[in-house]
């Protein structure tokens, strides 16, 4: 049988991928849910560890970086979790996979958008956090800023691969941070090891190694993540 | 025409692989001029499809060809496999054995044979904190539609829900949106549309917005398969009209001329599905 000629042209990876990304910021926007809950979680852990911190035994220099990453990686699984929620609620993501957009754009829109959401909340839990331990305001901060950056990539992309496998599930949001933690473990290691060597004001090149060590995860990861997305979508 | 006997697992690629107990008959009004138009190459072919969940073959061995204009209602109980095998040619599921061609390409196929496929199900696959207008249009962008801005408003105003397009979905009726989640799925202007259950939750003017804008795109050429448990409504659009039973068809029917006669066909129904299940 010959085929017919298909005059059908795609308006590219980027492109979808970047409207996914837009149409799911925009109903987070609209709803503000899991960014609500996530601020909320954020600040107040920020608020719990404050409270109970024993300023004599510990230095805040010390405890501020555990309290970032215990924040960063909560905080994010509480966006991840809707990242797939707002597909399977009305079963939006048949119509999603039955068009012409490719798995891996599905992938990258999502990952896009996570990663967002991510940032968003931590550009609001970082200066509570130098708020509430009193953490001097320095030129070190934006190193913090660009490994919080680098976290972000790596968990938004691990985080959005099991957020598929686990949204078609009943048990979801108990499952996910089952099946993600362990691989937040080689992210969170070297994010925190760099974090504390700079906020303690040790110059960024004593950062180095562990940074390269978040980079090289962030590559592999994403790409890794971007090749097994569409297997998870299979039944 | 569908082919209900379940035809070997054969490579795709083989012309004579088309059943050969799907004969190019003549067609009812509605879609000759159709396939006159499209030079009568079928829109869709698939033989011996499979599709297993665990040892239960909830597809087993399913043949059928569609022409252009040809509108096959698909009848059968509860679990007979009948939203498994609309998955399946919708390129959401792989089949287990067995293949399907649309328009001579390959399912589940790339990007281009996506495109070609428009998808309507009892679920309204829409986004509830969208409005109407963004959530078609989100649709018609993720085509590939250039001019999507128009698309949108043409599949809004044919399935009269233009007035509600600044209206986010959750604020809409359960009917209401059916319609827009029709609007999303006709956007495109698909080749061959599946429909599971299209007509739940419809009033009368929702109902009649659909069939009419099913009717248009028989007579552009599309094919369409319709799972209904509703004979009447199926039967009204059928060009063919087929009852699958434990994943297979086990009877088809081509439309005569009249049309097809809902209550001889209801008591047809009736009894191959009390004999199968007795």
């Amino acid at each position: 049988m010959s085929a017919t000629p298909l005059s059908y042209r795609s308006p590219g990876f980027v492109a979808d991928a970047w409207r996914l990304a837009k149409k799911d910021l925009l109903i987070e926007f609209r709803t503000r849910s899991a960014f609500l809950a996530a601020c909320v979680f954020a600040l107040l852990s920020v608020a719990i560890f404050r409270f109970t911190w024993d300023a004599t035994a510990v230095p805040a220099m010390d405890l501020a970086p555990a309290v970032l990453w215990v924040i960063f990686t909560f905080s994010g699984l509480l966006g991840l979790n809707r990242s797939f929620a707002v597909e399977q609620a009305d079963r939006a993501m048949d119509a999603l996979l039955a068009s012409p957009m490719s798995r891996e754009a599905v992938f990258a829109g999502k990952a896009l958008a996570n990663l967002v959401f991510v940032v968003a909340v931590q550009a609001l839990a970082l200066p509570a956090l130098a708020l509430f331990f009193g953490l001097p305001v320095g030129s070190g901060w934006w190193g913090v800023v660009a490994i919080v950056l680098l976290a972000a990539i790596g968990l938004s992309a691990v985080g959005t691969l099991f957020a598929a496998v686990a949204s078609n599930t009943r048990l979801a949001e108990m499952l996910l941070p089952m099946l993600a933690l362990p691989f937040f473990v080689p992210l969170i290691i070297p994010a925190a090891q760099a974090s504390v060597i700079l906020l303690n004001g040790r110059p960024m090149a004593d950062a180095a190694n562990w940074l390269k060590i978040l980079l090289a995860f962030d590559i592999v990861f994403t790409a890794a993540c971007t090749v097994a997305f569409p297997y998870t979508l299979e039944e | 025409m569908p082919a209900h006997e379940s035809a070997p697992s054969t490579h795709p690629n083989t012309p004579s692989n088309t059943p050969s107990n799907t004969p190019s008959n003549t067609h009812p009004a509605a879609g000759a001029a159709a396939h006159a138009q499209f030079g009568g190459a079928p829109v869709l072919v698939a033989a011996g499809l499979v599709r297993r969940f665990g040892n239960r073959r909830a597809v087993d061995g399913v043949s059928l060809t569609l022409q252009a204009g040809d509108c096959l209602a698909l009848f059968g109980p509860n679990g007979a496999g009948k939203t498994t095998l609309l998955r399946l040619l919708g390129g959401l599921l792989k089949p287990d054995e067995g293949w399907a061609r649309l328009h001579g390409h390959l399912l589940p196929g790339d990007a281009s044979v996506r495109h070609l496929v428009g998808l309507i199900s009892h679920h309204a696959m829409l986004y509830a904190a969208l409005t109407t207008r963004e959530n078609v249009r989100f649709a018609a962008e993720c085509q590939g539609m250039r001019d999507a801005e128009r698309a949108t408003d043409d599949a809004l105003a044919r399935l009269r829900v233009a007035d509600r397009a600044d209206t986010p979905v959750r604020r809409l009726s359960r009917g209401l949106q059916q319609r827009v989640s029709i609007a999303r799925a006709l956007v495109h202007r698909p080749r061959l549309l599946l429909l599971d259950e299209p007509y739940t939750g419809l009033d009368e003017v929702g109902a009649r917005a659909l069939t009419g804008a099913l009717r248009e795109l028989k007579a552009d050429g599309a094919a369409l398969i319709l799972v209904t448990h509703h004979l009447g409504e199926g039967l009204a659009l059928a060009s063919d009209a087929a009852i699958m039973l434990n994943g297979k068809l086990v009877a088809t029917d081509r439309a005569p001329r009249e049309g097809f006669d809902a209550g001889a066909y209801g008591d047809r129904y009736r009894d191959l599905v009390t004999t199968e299940i007795a």
